[in-house]
């Protein structure tokens, strides 16, 4: 037990915590952003496998990682538009539509993936990027300053949420959108060009977060690669009470909790693989139960905007 | 408002032409999968009607998909939407498989019931754990039936892998993760010789007539429709919602838990992998391809386990992935819950004619706002 309580383990734990929150952390940003606004995008994980397969494929066909981002980006910002015409539009059940969307983009992936690759092909995915000096500091240093690109955009995109959010007026607009969607248009926003608009991001976002699984991380692409991190994404937004901190924080614990998990059968602590695997899905219903409240939520979540109806 | 002057032909011509738009956007794919969307709907669309085993194979299909379908009727009709079905499937196989090998010498007439029972709750108890986390702790129930899910399947895997494996593939060495065959006195009888179509069907044709008796001609079935109309209207109305959002979670995981008690008793005999087969969300198709009324989700059922069917008939015939089948029903899903604007909307119709047509609308609109 000395080993497993040694600082050079108890660094990669945290590390490696750092680098999983990205995935929660784009996806959870992106859905702040839509749910702010106030619609559901329950279709998060279908667009996560869109993305993560986009992203592998642009890489192995291109040999550019970088490629692989800006492809995944556009079949994300597609699948927000699809969300979009369905919930905005023509004002569909936003929780159906969003598990339509899911089904559309799990079939999709895993369509694309047998027709065009079939089996197990590895990438050469992002490298990590020492930040100079920084990643000299002991411990910090290699638990914060020695990640890919993509772990570095999702932790910036924490506080430039916060201030996309509430210092600009475009996020004024999504605030007011998602809270007061008849005073919003009384005041001349227009209620669906925010709500595309958040859709789109979010699907961009989510795509990214799809990304980083195939080549920020796996370096491979595999069947159900995204395991349900697009729910818990969703989940964490929850948890976080729509700011970008308390996702931040949401993320941070899940990920570290699960970093934890598989040092524990990395050193092969005697516990059954499938109880381990299921901890982090226990842990997203126990956060669900607990940060329940409703106070916190934008008023007109998940209510299609009918204009004229009222008054 | 408006649903009530649907005609069932109307909304039949809605629901057709969603699958047709699902279809053609689908066709998309097949021709970016440099297939032939032609014969390739065309091996999907008759290969299940072509002869006797694709038929019966159809029918197969057909009884989890219903019987999933009904549980989605039930929860979605009470505002829950409920995406737990795998993994309540998976509780219902686990649960029925266990009492069937462990009583083995119990005669029929007795283990029968005792299975389906076992099954049945099995399921509603994971159903009922969700139900109850929305009542009182308002966790929103599809993240909590997703994370059921991916907890159920672990377990469902742990135990036909450990504590429930056949013991022969233990002996033999082959490690197979699979159950023990239940014992055959239990196995549902086949209803065509030769096929693997069984006595399963029967059963959920009655319980879909049954669930439409309760649903719309018991008080209990009207109190939890109105729950689903509308939660703060039913409570002024002295509606208990709390425990009618547990109840109808427990009753959506019991037809989901049969639906894995059928697979079990009446095709494979034991638990193994893979046993739920995406049924879960074929389910929910089936179900708002049904309009969520029980026994529209009969034909409905049908129609998506004759797609099914088709979908590996087109896998061995034209080479498409299976997985096909999953783009085509996530893309019916979003037609149908855009289609509903239609519906909804009588006068949509019109204005979106007149918008393309570039003609003026404004007339209309103000019209229609003082009709509603």
């Amino acid at each position: 037990m000395e080993g497993f309580m040694s600082i050079d383990i108890f660094i990669i734990i945290l590390a490696t915590g750092v680098r999983l929150a990205t995935p929660f952390l784009l996806a959870a940003l992106g859905e702040m952003f839509v749910q702010r606004s106030g619609v559901y995008n329950l279709g998060v994980e279908g667009i996560m496998m869109m993305g993560a397969f986009a992203g592998f494929f642009a890489t192995l066909q291109q040999g550019s990682p970088l490629l692989g981002i800006i492809v995944s980006l556009a079949i994300g910002a597609l699948m927000g538009l699809i969300m979009a015409f369905v919930s905005v539009t023509f004002k569909a059940e936003q929780g159906i539509s969003g598990i339509g969307l899911y089904m559309f983009g799990w079939g999709l992936s895993g369509l694309l993936f047998r027709l065009y690759v079939g089996g197990v092909t590895s990438i050469d995915g992002l490298k990590p990027i020492a930040i100079p000096m920084l990643s000299d500091i002991p411990l910090i240093g290699q638990v914060l300053f020695n990640h890919n690109v993509l772990v570095y955009t999702a932790f910036l995109l924490v506080p430039l949420s916060g201030i996309i959010l509430y210092k600009t007026s475009w996020g004024l607009n999504v605030r007011a959108v998602g809270n007061k969607p008849e005073a919003a248009d009384t005041l001349g926003v227009s209620v669906v060009k925010i709500r595309y608009q958040c859709l789109i991001v979010g699907g961009m976002l989510a795509a990214l977060a799809g990304a980083f699984l195939t080549i920020g991380q796996a370096n491979m692409y595999a069947d159900n690669i995204t395991a349900g991190r697009g729910f818990i994404a969703i989940a964490l937004v929850y948890f976080g009470r729509w700011s970008p901190w308390g996702i931040l924080l949401g993320s941070l614990l899940f990920s570290m909790a699960d970093s934890f998990q598989s040092m524990v059968q990395v050193l092969g602590i005697n516990f059954p693989y499938e109880l381990a695997v299921i901890l982090p899905y226990m842990v997203t219903i126990i956060a669900l139960a607990i940060s329940y409240g409703r106070v916190w939520a934008p008023a007109a979540l998940g209510k299609p905007y009918e204009r004229g109806t009222r008054g | 408002m408006s649903s009530k002057h649907n005609g069932v032909f109307k909304q039949i011509i809605v629901l057709l032409l969603a699958l047709l738009g699902a279809l053609l956007v689908g066709a998309l794919f097949l021709i970016l999968a440099k297939s032939d969307p032609i014969k390739a709907y065309g091996v999907m669309f008759s290969g299940p009607l072509g002869d006797k085993f694709g038929i019966t194979e159809t029918l197969v299909r057909t009884v989890p998909l219903l019987l999933v379908g009904l549980g989605i009727v039930i929860s979605f009709r009470s505002g829950i939407i409920n995406i737990g079905a795998e993994g309540q499937i998976l509780a219902g196989a686990i649960g029925a498989t266990a009492v069937g090998t462990s009583l083995s010498d119990v005669p029929a007439m007795i283990l029968l019931p005792a299975v389906f029972v076992a099954g049945g709750a099995c399921g509603a108890i994971w159903g009922g754990i969700a139900g109850w986390l929305k009542a009182r702790l308002s966790v929103n129930e599809i993240l909590s039936t997703v994370m059921l899910n991916q907890i159920a399947l672990q377990l469902y895997l742990f135990l036909i892998r450990g504590p429930l494996i056949d013991p022969k593939e233990v002996s033999y060495g082959t490690g197979v993760p699979q159950t023990a065959l239940i014992p055959e006195q239990i196995w549902l009888s086949r209803l065509v010789p030769g096929t693997r179509i069984h006595s399963g069907l029967i059963f959920a044709l009655v319980l879909a007539v049954l669930v439409y008796i309760f649903l719309w001609k018991t008080s209990r079935g009207y109190r939890l429709r109105a729950v689903g109309a509308g939660s703060e209207a039913a409570r002024y109305a002295g509606i208990k919602v709390e425990w009618y959002l547990v109840l109808a979670m427990a009753m959506a995981g019991g037809m989901a838990g049969l639906a894995g008690v059928v697979e079990v008793t009446g095709v494979h005999h034991r638990s193994l992998e893979g046993l739920s087969a995406g049924y879960g969300f074929s389910g929910i198709v089936a179900a708002l391809f049904g309009r969520l009324h029980p026994l529209g989700t009969i034909p409905a059922s049908i129609l998506f386990g004759a797609l099914l069917v088709g979908a590996d008939m087109m896998q061995r015939a034209v080479n498409i992935p299976a997985a096909m089948i999953m783009v085509i029903q996530g893309l019916v899903v979003l037609f149908v819950v855009s289609s509903d604007y239609f519906l909804r909307n009588p006068d949509s119709i019109v204005k979106l004619k007149a918008k393309f047509l570039g003609q003026k609308w404004i007339g209309e609109v103000g019209s229609k706002w003082k009709d509603s």
